[in-house]
């Protein structure tokens, strides 16, 4: 085995997102000649913040091409991205199929990079778990990871209007092994929820594996947020690099 | 969570940013993610001006009690002001 140097080139760069628009994208490649797997990175509802960078460049690190497209690009290409989620919330968010567009744009530049293996994955935080479990369904990649993506499974309480649609109706259109990561604390999505998607994917005879930790609730994940859990995040990272060598690494004949 | 939820309403008045004072036309208001604040969900509050692009933003990311406390200084000052000054 030889020892990784975790070099790596990592720049904005241009993207073609949903209906031919530009998009940029934050790219982190490692040094040498691959062949690398790649990994979209879904950044989280507050935008494309610099915690959300360095999880692409952790990818880098570890022996993935990575690219976080900007979903918020159209709203503020020249603004500070939390001027542009902001202005992407007020209007109204980012809608599925612009989504799945925007992704499928950074999927194409990640397959053609030179020192591409030709296996992608993509992976989603939040409101960006929804959208890898959303893409797993929409689009041809090789694994998803969703990490306590609300409203896949469930419906929202009363009185709450949601602008998003759970996607667990569409759970036999999932083209790809899908890990799951949730918090035992967590509501959104709550344990209950998580477990109907679950028995979805048993009953689509889908791959998947689900991990759910204790004293771990919504965005365990995040190293700069209060909900940091890093018991829950350790084992989270193992799991997610894991489950991508398994599926994003050919096995040598 | 991502609550998803926003609300917003037409405002008049004028709010200052990094590039100096700008007239606000719009509030967004959302209980969510900060960006910035040490809380896992703070109430959010942005005052924009939609023509002037999304950098002309005041925001501010307040606990829930904070924004409470808002509401309540909110309500008091204008009930203060009294009869004779409010429109």
């Amino acid at each position: 085995m030889t020892l990784r140097d975790e070099a790596m080139s990592a720049a904005n760069v241009m993207l073609v997102g949903h209906q031919g628009d530009a998009i940029n994208g934050y790219q982190a490649t490692p040094t040498g000649a691959g062949p690398f797997p790649g990994v979209v990175v879904i950044h989280h509802m507050p935008g494309w913040d610099s915690a959300t960078k360095e999880i692409t460049r952790n990818f880098a690190a570890h022996g993935y091409n990575a690219i976080c497209p900007n979903l918020y690009y159209r709203e503020g290409p020249e603004d500070d991205p939390d001027d542009a989620a902001a202005r992407a919330r007020a209007n109204g968010g980012v809608p599925d199929d612009r989504l799945v567009g925007d992704v499928s744009g950074a999927i194409a530049a990640l397959r053609v990079l030179p020192t591409s293996n030709g296996k992608v994955g993509v992976i989603g935080y939040c409101s960006g778990g929804r959208q890898s479990f959303l893409v797993a369904i929409s689009l041809p990649v090789d694994a998803a990871v969703d990490c306590y993506g609300a409203f896949v499974s469930g419906s929202a309480p009363e009185g709450f209007p949601l602008k998003v649609t759970p996607l667990i109706d569409r759970t036999e259109s999932l083209g790809c092994p899908l890990l799951g990561l949730f918090g035992l604390e967590d509501q959104f999505p709550s344990p209950e929820q998580v477990d109907e998607l679950e028995q979805a994917l048993i009953a689509h005879g889908k791959t998947y594996e689900f991990h759910r930790y204790e004293n771990a609730g919504h965005a365990f994940f995040s190293p700069n947020r209060t909900s940091f859990r890093p018991e829950a995040a350790l084992d989270g990272w193992q799991r997610i690099f894991s489950w991508f060598e398994t599926y994003l690494t050919p096995s040598e004949a | 969570m991502c609550s998803y939820v926003t609300v917003t309403a037409d405002v008049a008045g004028s709010a200052k940013g990094p590039d100096g004072w700008f007239s606000t036309t719009s509030v967004a208001v959302y209980f969510d993610h900060p960006y910035h604040a040490a809380y896992d969900h703070t109430l959010n509050i942005d005052f924009t001006d939609a023509s002037r692009g999304p950098s002309a933003r005041v925001a501010v990311e307040l606990s829930a009690e904070s924004a409470r406390e808002l509401i309540r200084c909110m309500e008091t000052a204008l009930e203060a002001a009294g009869a004779a000054v409010l429109p």
